[in-house]
């Protein structure tokens, strides 16, 4: 068995690839349905009625992608450049800690917000952009200046941003209220992101979401930095001869990446829980890699996968009610998926010839 | 007799195009046969489908009167074919006899067998000429001695059919010499040799035979004594040749101005290739300087120090221009790297981006940050037709476009800024005869018009077509430029290996 470059692309090949990687993951998984004893389109009914039948189940499905949004444009951005941040989880608990903490420094004794709206909420955003920011400044420094793989100093991170929550919750950041459970104090009702619907979870992060992965289209395809960038990230040599100075690049890749991922803190804190606790996140900075990759790194594409994933874990977790297998199968959902789309990927550009 | 090996109708289709179509050879015994073709012509395709990397859609080799099963390296090795490979593979961190042995013996042999191996080895080297210390460290020997030993290590594996891919080109003339001995030796003792090149004195002065091919045709094959370098330039062109002549040198009075300086130039760098021990160098308006040598003299990194990607340990570089202010320095110096695929451009990205990615921050092509995409749209397609670059579409990535088809933009994207002085580094290498003659006369025109040009070579033929004055680097160090005429294929070839610096 060998590849064999392919000479012309056809949109067919494409659009045929990307068809028949959504049909392997089905049958795949239709397969493992089987064997947990239960009736395969009735399983598969019952997961896309979770994520999309009722109005409630598409504003969960939304509610659950709105991090992912942030965490897979936070990847996506810094893959482009090929800085491989896999430290979102750590950024989201940074950026979520500082938006709290920023809403406690600005709460007044009375106990009410001592600025004016329209500074504290801008203030509270920056502040876990920030965070974020500045927790994937730290491996790419090193990565800059002493060569340092980013890859496990990011990973290793996300353990030491985690640690530090879980002090702070333990600690100078323990609601008092809270009967000695570790979890931070409420945000300031002010500072919450509004209800997009009536009766349900879905809040205005989903908006900012949308729109970040818009201007990040934008900034990749129209300006000279996102020119840059991915100059950077697919020829390093290249792009320093014509005078493009990779640091410089990576740094500010780094900080948009960091940030974004911190807003998906920000996003949870202020759009759906109102406090940190350790279990905020189940995960959503190392699913926004896979939502990347399934997005073959487009900001547009993200927000897609997203709401595919989003839907791929509210939909299992509602069939696991209705039929007798395990939610389990959404992460099987999710990681066939990706290995299919790769694979697909990889068949769009090159021929398999047998012998 | 029994030919050594026979190519049967191979054919091999890549997609829509034929790189080998239906392609038949037979190599005798104790022959030395010519391989000649442009690149893409088919040449590579046609080895490795020998040594069994690809599978032929139809057609069959056989070696020495038994046939080859399609797809398996091992079986051609096994067999007695060996491959002297261009760029060279060896384990720089091991010893030559470590080399020879590596994939030759048993992982288990290699301690046990050493004593049997370095007496074989010996026995090799000396039945050849092709003395080398067995001992010696990779990364200690030169390019010709590495070369020996690629040569050994196909002996030693039982190789009676050599392919050599290229082999004089990182040589010095004499070690070419050298090597034309060698293989003369060899087919005295019977083994057979296919030397690819595309240097038509060396296919004349090696070869029984020459076959030539053309866009995955077989165009010409017979004995090389009724063949004539015009005819086999012809062949593998498909059309007539014309030669570029430069006219006579620039008068005095307009070489006056001196817009390239280097004075004591000397550079380190963390990866192993050669420092620069203080270079200095002037290039005047109107001329051609040539700096030639051999591959890994220090050429690279005295590119890249023109470049400005690394930065000299002492000296200074200067581009000092009348016309020019500091603004537009930058851009009044044109940079033709070594290395098209990896430097010049960003595969990845489009032709029209890599167009303008050097010249990104000018006001053409981006204000406040944002890209003028219809700009640089409109000055991708104007290179493109200017230049006559090959391609579909300007939206493609570049590293689709052929060898050629890329140069001739990256030569585009510098010289329509109307530079006054160019700095460029191996500008031809690899490309086919017709790039190779528009290269040339894109530079012969900056160089009437005024600019000053810096040309770093390690083609000889290139460096005297060209070159008002000829400088050699070897070991780091630079010669004196000389005016071209001062110097001889010898005199050049003894400054190369570096002893005229040493007198």
């Amino acid at each position: 068995m060998r590849l064999e470059p392919r000479t012309a692309l056809s949109p067919l090949t494409t659009l045929g690839a990307s068809l028949g990687a959504i049909a392997f993951t089905l049958v795949i998984c239709a397969l493992l349905i089987l064997w947990a004893n239960a009736d395969v389109f009735a399983a598969y009914g019952a997961i896309f009625n979770g994520a999309f039948g009722s109005r409630f189940a598409i504003t969960e499905t939304l509610t659950r992608a709105t991090p992912l949004i942030f965490t897979g444009l936070a990847a996506a951005v810094a893959f482009r450049a090929k800085l491989y941040n896999i430290g979102a989880e750590g950024q989201l608990y940074v950026g979520a800690i500082a938006a709290v903490a920023a809403s406690i420094w600005m709460t007044n004794d009375a106990g009410e917000l001592g600025l004016p709206l329209a500074i504290a909420f801008p203030l509270m955003i920056a502040a876990g952009a920030l965070a974020g920011a500045l927790l994937l400044l730290i491996p790419t420094l090193l990565k800059t200046q002493f060569k340092v793989d980013e890859v496990v100093t990011t990973l290793l991170l996300n353990f030491i941003a985690l640690l530090f929550v879980s002090m702070l919750l333990d600690g100078p950041m323990k609601d008092p209220t809270a009967m000695g459970w570790p979890q931070s104090p409420t945000l300031l009702a002010d500072l919450e992101f509004s209800k997009l619907v009536d009766r349900a979870r879905l809040h205005t992060g989903l908006l900012l979401a949308c729109a970040m992965s818009i201007i990040l289209w934008i900034v990749l395809s129209f300006t000279r930095f996102g020119l840059s960038l991915r100059a950077v990230g697919a020829n390093p040599r290249g792009a320093a001869f014509a005078g493009i100075s990779v640091n410089g690049t990576m740094i500010k890749v780094a900080l948009i990446s960091g940030a974004l991922a911190g807003l998906a803190g920000v996003g949870e804190v202020a759009g759906r829980t109102g406090y940190v606790t350790l279990d905020m996140s189940p995960g959503y900075g190392y699913s926004g890699i896979v939502i990347a990759m399934l997005a073959g790194l487009n900001p547009l594409g993200v927000a897609l996968a997203a709401v595919f994933v989003g839907a791929a874990i509210v939909g299992a977790d509602a069939m696991s009610r209705v039929v007798n297998v395990p939610t389990y199968i959404a992460d099987v959902i999710v990681a066939t998926a990706l290995i299919s789309v790769l694979v697909a990927g990889l068949l769009t550009q090159y021929k398999l010839r047998w012998r | 007799m029994v030919s050594s090996l026979v190519i049967d109708n191979v054919t091999k289709q890549f997609g829509g195009l034929i790189a080998n179509n239906n392609i038949s050879l037979t190599l005798a015994r104790g022959e030395v046969l010519a391989l000649l073709g442009e690149n893409g012509a088919g040449k590579s395709t046609l080895m490795n489908i020998l040594f069994g990397h690809y599978v032929a859609d139809s057609g069959s080799i056989s070696v020495f009167g038994e046939s080859l099963t399609p797809g398996k390296p091992q079986e051609a090795l096994a067999r007695g074919v060996g491959m002297v490979h261009q760029h060279f593979t060896l384990a720089d961190n091991l010893s030559v006899l470590d080399n020879v042995m590596l994939g030759a013996e048993k992982l288990a042999r290699i301690a046990s067998g050493r004593a049997a191996a370095r007496e074989r080895l010996a026995t090799l080297s000396s039945q050849f000429g092709l003395t080398i210390s067995p001992d010696a460290l990779i990364r200690s020997l030169s390019v010709g001695e590495k070369q020996r030993v690629e040569i050994l290590k196909a002996l030693y594996r039982g190789a009676r059919i050599l392919i050599l891919d290229e082999p004089t080109s990182v040589l010095t003339p004499q070690e070419a010499s050298a090597l034309f001995a060698t293989l003369k030796r060899l087919v005295t003792d019977g083994l057979s040799i296919i030397f690819i090149s595309h240097k038509l004195d060396e296919v004349l002065a090696i070869s029984d035979r020459v076959a030539v091919l053309r866009q995955g045709k077989l165009v010409f094959e017979g004995a090389t004594r009724e063949a004539t370098k015009a005819s086999l330039a012809n062949a593998m062109v498909g059309r007539e040749v014309t030669r570029i002549q430069r006219d006579g040198g620039s008068s005095e009075k307009e070489l006056r101005t001196e817009l390239l300086q280097l004075n004591n130039v000397s550079a380190d760098c963390p990866d192993s290739r050669m420092p620069l021990d203080q270079i200095s160098l002037l290039v005047r308006a109107g001329e051609i300087v040539a700096i030639a040598g051999v591959s890994g003299n220090g050429q690279s990194l005295l590119a890249d120090v023109l470049f400005g990607i690394v930065k000299p340990s002492a000296g200074t570089v200067g581009a000092a221009s009348p016309r020019s202010t500091s603004s537009t320095k930058k851009q009044s110096v044109a940079r033709i790297p070594e290395d098209r695929q990896h430097t010049g451009s960003v595969g990845d990205l489009t032709v029209w981006e890599n167009a303008i990615l050097p010249r990104v921050s000018d006001s053409r092509f981006s204000k406040w940050g944002w890209l003028k995409r219809t700009n640089a749209r409109a000055h991708a397609t104007a290179l493109v037709k200017r230049f006559d670059v090959r391609l579909s579409s300007i939206e493609q990535p570049i590293r689709r476009l052929s060898g050629g088809n890329m140069q001739k933009l990256i030569l585009g994207r510098e010289l329509s800024e109307q530079p006054e002085v160019i700095v460029a580094a191996q500008p031809t290498w690899g490309l086919d005869v017709g790039a190779v003659a528009f290269v040339h006369q894109q530079l012969l025109d900056a160089r009437a018009r005024g600019a000053a040009v810096l040309m770093i070579s390690e083609d000889l033929d290139e460096v005297f077509a060209l070159a008002d004055r000829i400088a050699v680097m070897s070991k780091g160090r630079l010669s004196d430029a000389v005016s071209s005429a001062h110097w001889t294929r010898e005199s050049i070839g003894l400054a190369m290996a570096g002893e005229a610096l040493a007198a």
